[in-house]
């Protein structure tokens, strides 16, 4: 394969997006830093699922927190409560939530555009609600503790061997996206994304692969929502708040939808942003929000996708 | 019987809140297709507004002015600025926007204002009337008349007015309007205007009540959002019912079981209603062109 053909193949991104994890230790000048890069990569993983859903198969969620906080909770209840191991409550939380999107998306996923919309919010809501109020569980709104994973005699703690967790993680999410966006199923779902109707009569099962795009994009969050947790040590009612659910949606359409970088591009600019914002701790809103208005302006397909045309304008 | 009385009053006030939130969202919708999320920041601002204005010693009534006023005027500078910009511009994308302006003037009523609640004089006196051995607020009233009175405004103002038949010729189809000579702009900047106005009325009514701060907007919005789908987007009688309707599944929900639980009980409801009826519980089936 030639230099030329390779750029331009979608493994690039993935050896991108190595590349960045590798090389950003070597320049970051201390532990705070490796800590905000940490949560930069373990965002974009939810973001990335979300993507595949929002970005290639073309279906809002309002309410995606729902399954980040599914997947954080899971390694907070399973191990207090149910004694079982973080390793496990972990895959567990990732496949409770894929089985939580396959029940829901059934039904859900028949609604479209702002129907969906109202629908996934309605989700999100009723997590948050059920989180909130089940103190003996969940420690209601003070939230509780998450005991440390521990896989076989390794500890998985502090901040270098997390941002390598989530750096790694990242990568292969990175991986198997693309891959899966290069399959017939990752077709299907740019072809569901393009016209409902043209694929139906192409023979593409519609609800079908609009399942398989739901329920892999929770399985994402979930990983992602138990990475946090694990990674602060506690989990809050505000992983499954309206908010995070927006700021997710957020992050992959700054980014820019259908674009995999574009999910690392946008979950690093909303959570770096409050990190320098918090001198000005009083106008964070109001900057967040003129962000948010400005960039939809002036670059609506989202940052990656905008600057990747402008740079092929210039190339011919 | 003086139980379900006292639920059936405070859903139905409650209910008339979400109406006029609801009522906003669809007019918008109806003229431009955007689902304004800020919807929620008008009714915050009628009642701060007003309620900053009369602790500067403005008269009430001239504060309340003032209040609609301002909300009018943001409404306008909205659409002016970040909706005309992005015109034609896709769902998702304006739903960022509006939610973006819905997170700035939250965030500008925080510094501006501050982050106390407050509360209005009740227009009425504040002494409860028992009916049936429940009590019924005046201001209950109050609000129940002022939505009453919207409502019939504006099916006035829609019927009967040259400009409300180019905001319902706008809505039916835009293309049409403009060939007919129609301002289309200038009737979506209305239907901002308007719907600015009646989160303010909305906000200044319901302050004596339930308070307010700077952070109202974000709930009324969901909840104004939800009942706008509820009734089915574009409706605008939908929008009321499916309001009233929120208003009193919550108030019965959080009296017959559980007042933990009475949003899950109104989402739960609207889920089952959207299940059956993806269209909303007035809404046309639409037929997708190709």
């Amino acid at each position: 394969m030639t230099v030329r053909r390779f750029v331009a193949s979608p493994y690039a991104l993935v050896v991108a997006v190595a590349i960045v994890v590798a090389v950003l230790p070597l320049v970051l000048p201390s532990g705070l830093y490796l800590r905000v890069a940490t949560l930069v990569f373990i965002n974009a993983l939810a973001v990335l699922g979300l993507n595949l859903l929002m970005g290639f198969a073309g279906q809002v969620s309002l309410g995606h927190a729902a399954f980040f906080a599914l997947g954080a909770y899971a390694v907070a209840v399973g191990p207090t409560h149910l004694a079982i191991p973080s390793w496990a409550a972990l895959i567990g939380g990732v496949a409770l939530s894929g089985l939580t999107a396959f029940v829901v998306g059934r039904p859900i996923l028949r609604l479209k555009g702002y129907y969906l919309a109202v629908a996934t919010l309605g989700m999100g809501l009723l997590t948050a609600l059920v989180i909130g109020n089940e103190v003996a569980w969940t420690g209601g709104p003070n939230g509780m503790p998450v005991p440390r994973l521990v896989i076989l005699e390794w500890r998985v703690s502090g901040s270098q061997t997390w941002y390598w967790v989530a750096g790694i993680s990242l990568t292969l999410g990175a991986w198997v996206a693309v891959n899966l966006i290069d399959s017939p199923t990752g077709r299907a779902f740019r072809a569901i994304h393009d016209s409902e109707t043209a694929a139906r009569v192409l023979g593409i099962d519609i609800a079908r692969y609009k399942l398989i795009a739901f329920v892999i994009s929770a399985m994402y969050a979930a990983l992602a929502g138990a990475y946090v947790a694990l990674f602060d040590g506690f989990v809050t009612p505000d992983t499954s708040s309206f908010l995070r659910s927006i700021e997710f949606v957020v992050m992959a359409v700054l980014g820019g939808l259908g674009s995999i970088l574009g999910s690392v591009v946008g979950a690093a600019i909303l959570v770096i942003l409050p990190q320098l914002l918090t001198v000005f701790h009083e106008y964070e809103h109001i900057v967040l929000g003129l962000i948010m208005i400005v960039f939809m302006i002036f670059l609506p397909a989202g940052i990656v996708p905008s600057l990747a045309a402008a740079a092929r304008r210039r190339a011919t | 019987m003086a139980e379900f009385l006292q639920f059936l009053f405070s859903g139905l006030t409650v209910g008339a809140i979400y109406a006029l939130v609801a009522l906003g969202f669809t007019l918008i919708y109806n003229a431009s297709d955007v689902v304004n999320f800020a919807q929620g920041e008008f009714v915050m601002l009628g009642g701060m507004v007003t309620v900053f204005a009369a602790a500067a010693g403005v008269p009430l009534p001239l504060a309340a002015v003032l209040a609609v006023a301002v909300a009018v005027v943001v409404g306008l500078m909205l659409h002016r600025l970040a909706i005309e910009p992005v015109r034609g511009a896709s769902p998702v994308t304006l739903i960022i926007i509006t939610i973006g302006a819905s997170i700035f003037l939250r965030g500008v009523a925080a510094v501006v204002f501050d982050k106390n609640f407050h509360s209005l004089p009740p227009l009425a006196g504040s002494d409860p009337w028992i009916i049936g051995g429940a009590a019924l607020l005046p201001q209950s009233v109050v609000v129940l008349i002022g939505t009453g009175a919207i409502v019939a405004g504006l099916w006035f103002f829609l019927t009967a007015t040259l400009t409300g038949k180019a905001m319902l010729a706008t809505a039916a189809n835009r293309l049409a309007a403009r060939l007919v000579g129609i301002n289309t702009s200038a009737v979506i900047g209305l239907s901002f205007a308007v719907s600015a106005a009646i989160g303010g009325i909305g906000g200044i009514l319901i302050a004596p009540i339930t308070l307010t701060n700077y952070d109202v907007g974000t709930v009324l919005a969901l909840k104004g959002f939800a009942a706008a789908m509820l009734g089915g987007m574009g409706h605008p009688l939908g929008a009321v019912a499916g309001g009233l309707l929120l208003g009193l599944l919550e108030a019965f929900g959080a009296g017959y079981v559980s007042s933990q639980y009475k949003d899950a009980v109104a989402f739960l409801v609207i889920l089952v209603v959207l299940f059956a009826m993806p269209q909303g519980l007035f809404g046309r089936g639409v037929v997708e062109r190709v």
